[in-house]
């Protein structure tokens, strides 16, 4: 996964460095001029929801780039995003299967309709199979059926998994999955739990 | 359905809403013999454009009851004025209706403003009927027992221009900055999620669960068969719903704070959308899930 995306990064830097086609290709717009359109239509928010539109460092090198950044830029945001990952202090990586269905089956929180008090889900099944029994999955993402047991459920597969699903762009700069541990959507336990939705040999995504 | 029965007021609304419940019908049965049959994938992408067929059917569309409100909304007397609304320039000169909804959103000279047809028509009811806009607006979106005449207004306008393709305006320079911002708000990622228009409509033939997703980051076919056909009457939601409202549930489900209505980027993100879908042929009101 690491040696392809590198490639499609080196795609990426060198239509960057080309030319732009002035005739077809209107000059990018200020980025005061951006911004002044986001407060026209964002400005009358709470200030919290508005933080949460700013882009962190990483997010606008995404953002101007549109995902395809430099290769210096991508290690730039491998290392700063991996920095930002905690792990769990017990070393125990996997929690309850059970309980990590419900997570990645969930794809309410975070939006302006849910009521604040709400408990976000992963909302896993919206762009990934897992368990291949489950046929409402959509496909932004990769297949993870079976992922554990073509993993041979080995460690350093685990401490991966948990990297990428605490911050996936830790992985992938600028990938389009959430930083669910970063961004603080999942607790430390909600990821522990669909961990084992994903590598728990009794969990249906093995069977 | 119930909510879709207790609605109804009248009696010409009945035969359609009749026609909409026998929609919903087909379309709970498609969705149940989904699940039932586990089919592989490429079945269930048969079985789902089987029963978007179903909701295409134009005499089972009650948008047109819409259609007929909006006349009637642009042909009343309103405001200190006490004039319709047939004194509003939608670009094509006051009063004419035909092709306007194919060249919007465009500027206006008068407002010095890029306005999408709903802002258009809110600057018209302030500066044409001398019509206080609160209650208009506070009914932006129609719900149950509740019409919205900026929904009913759009379909009745937009329905003027069937047969005709779109043909996004791009001479005047804040129409092209319209263009411009547009696209870079398409790309731009946030919110909780690090979501942008982008990570759900850039890739061809990808879905989000079951629900379709049309690639609006190419031009062509498939940006064209996806804004010519708003506004549509949404089976789910049992309401006549415009590219505003669209927008509106596309930035709940990015995570983002509730867009303004009638705002700056959402007409930016319309003009762009617009220019990936020039010479689409508009069909509407369209019936959609
Ligand atoms: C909006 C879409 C989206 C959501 C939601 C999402 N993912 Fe992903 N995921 C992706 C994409 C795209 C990739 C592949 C590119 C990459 O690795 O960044 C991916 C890759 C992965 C990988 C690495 C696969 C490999 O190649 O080894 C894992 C593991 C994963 N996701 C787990 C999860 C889990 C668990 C959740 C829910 C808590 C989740 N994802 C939610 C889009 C998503
Ligand atoms: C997290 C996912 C997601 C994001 C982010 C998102 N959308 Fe959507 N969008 C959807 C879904 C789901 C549909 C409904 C598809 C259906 O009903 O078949 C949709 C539908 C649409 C449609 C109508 C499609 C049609 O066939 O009529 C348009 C236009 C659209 N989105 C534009 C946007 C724009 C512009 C943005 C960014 C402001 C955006 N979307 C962001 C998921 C998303």
């Amino acid at each position: 996964m690491i040696r392809s995306a590198f490639a499609s990064l080196a795609l990426g830097a060198f239509a960057f460095c080309a030319p732009a086609l002035a005739q077809d290709k209107p000059a990018r717009p200020s980025q005061a001029t951006i911004e002044a359109y986001v407060k026209s239509t964002f400005g009358k928010a709470p200030a919290e929801w508005q933080a949460r539109i700013a882009p962190d460092e990483s997010l606008a090198a995404c953002n101007v780039h549109r995902n395809q950044v430099s290769s210096a830029d991508a290690e730039a945001i491998t290392k700063r995003e991996l920095a930002r990952v905690s792990y769990p202090a017990d070393g125990k990586f996997l929690g309850n299967w059970k309980e990590g269905y419900k997570v990645a089956n969930n794809g309410r929180g975070g939006q302006f309709s849910d009521p604040p008090d709400t408990v976000s889900g992963g909302n896993c099944f919206a762009c990934h199979q897992l368990d291949p029994k489950e046929l409402s999955y959509g496909t932004l993402g990769p297949s993870l059926a079976a992922y554990g047991k073509d993993r041979k459920y080995d460690a350093e597969a685990i401490k991966d998994a948990y990297t990428k699903i605490y911050n996936s762009q830790a992985v992938v700069p600028c990938s389009n999955m959430p930083r669910f541990g970063t961004n603080k959507v999942l607790s430390e336990q909600q990821i522990k739990d669909v961990m084992a939705y994903l590598f728990d040999p009794e969990s249906p995504v093995n069977k | 359905m119930k909510r879709l029965v207790g609605e109804t007021k009248g009696q010409g609304m009945k035969l359609t809403v009749i026609g909409a419940a026998v929609l919903a019908a087909a379309m709970t049965l498609a969705a149940g013999h989904l699940t039932a049959q586990s089919p592989p994938q490429d079945d269930s992408e048969k079985e789902i454009e089987r029963y978007r067929q179903m909701l295409s059917d134009p005499f089972s569309n009650p948008g047109y009851l819409a259609v007929d409100r909006g006349e009637e909304i642009w042909t009343t007397k309103r405001g200190t004025k006490n004039v319709s609304l047939e004194g509003c320039d939608l670009g094509e000169g006051a009063g004419k209706l035909e092709g306007t909804y194919a060249r919007l959103p465009r500027h206006f000279a008068d407002a010095d403003k890029v306005m999408d047809l709903e802002q258009r028509l809110l600057w018209c009811m302030d500066k044409v009927q001398g019509l206080d806009t609160k209650d208009v607006l506070s009914r932006r979106f129609s719900a149950p027992g509740r019409a919205s005449d900026l929904e009913d207004l759009t379909a009745f306008i937009a329905n003027k221009s069937n047969g005709m393709k779109l043909e996004p305006q791009l001479n005047h320079a804040k129409e092209l900055e319209m263009a411009a911002v547009g696209e870079e708000l398409f790309y731009r990622r946030g919110g909780v999620m690090d979501f942008s228009c982008a990570t759900c409509h850039a890739e061809e033939g990808k879905r989000i669960r079951l629900q379709g997703l049309p690639n609006l980051s190419v031009p062509g076919a498939t940006a064209q068969a996806t804004m010519a056909s708003w506004p549509t009457y949404r089976v789910s939601q049992s309401a006549l719903r415009t590219m505003q409202h669209r927008l509106w549930d596309c930035y709940r489900q990015q995570r983002w704070p509730v867009p303004d209505f009638g705002s700056d980027s959402l007409t930016a993100l319309t003009v762009f959308l617009n220019k990936q879908a020039a010479g689409g042929e508009l069909n509407v009101p369209s019936i959609k899930r």
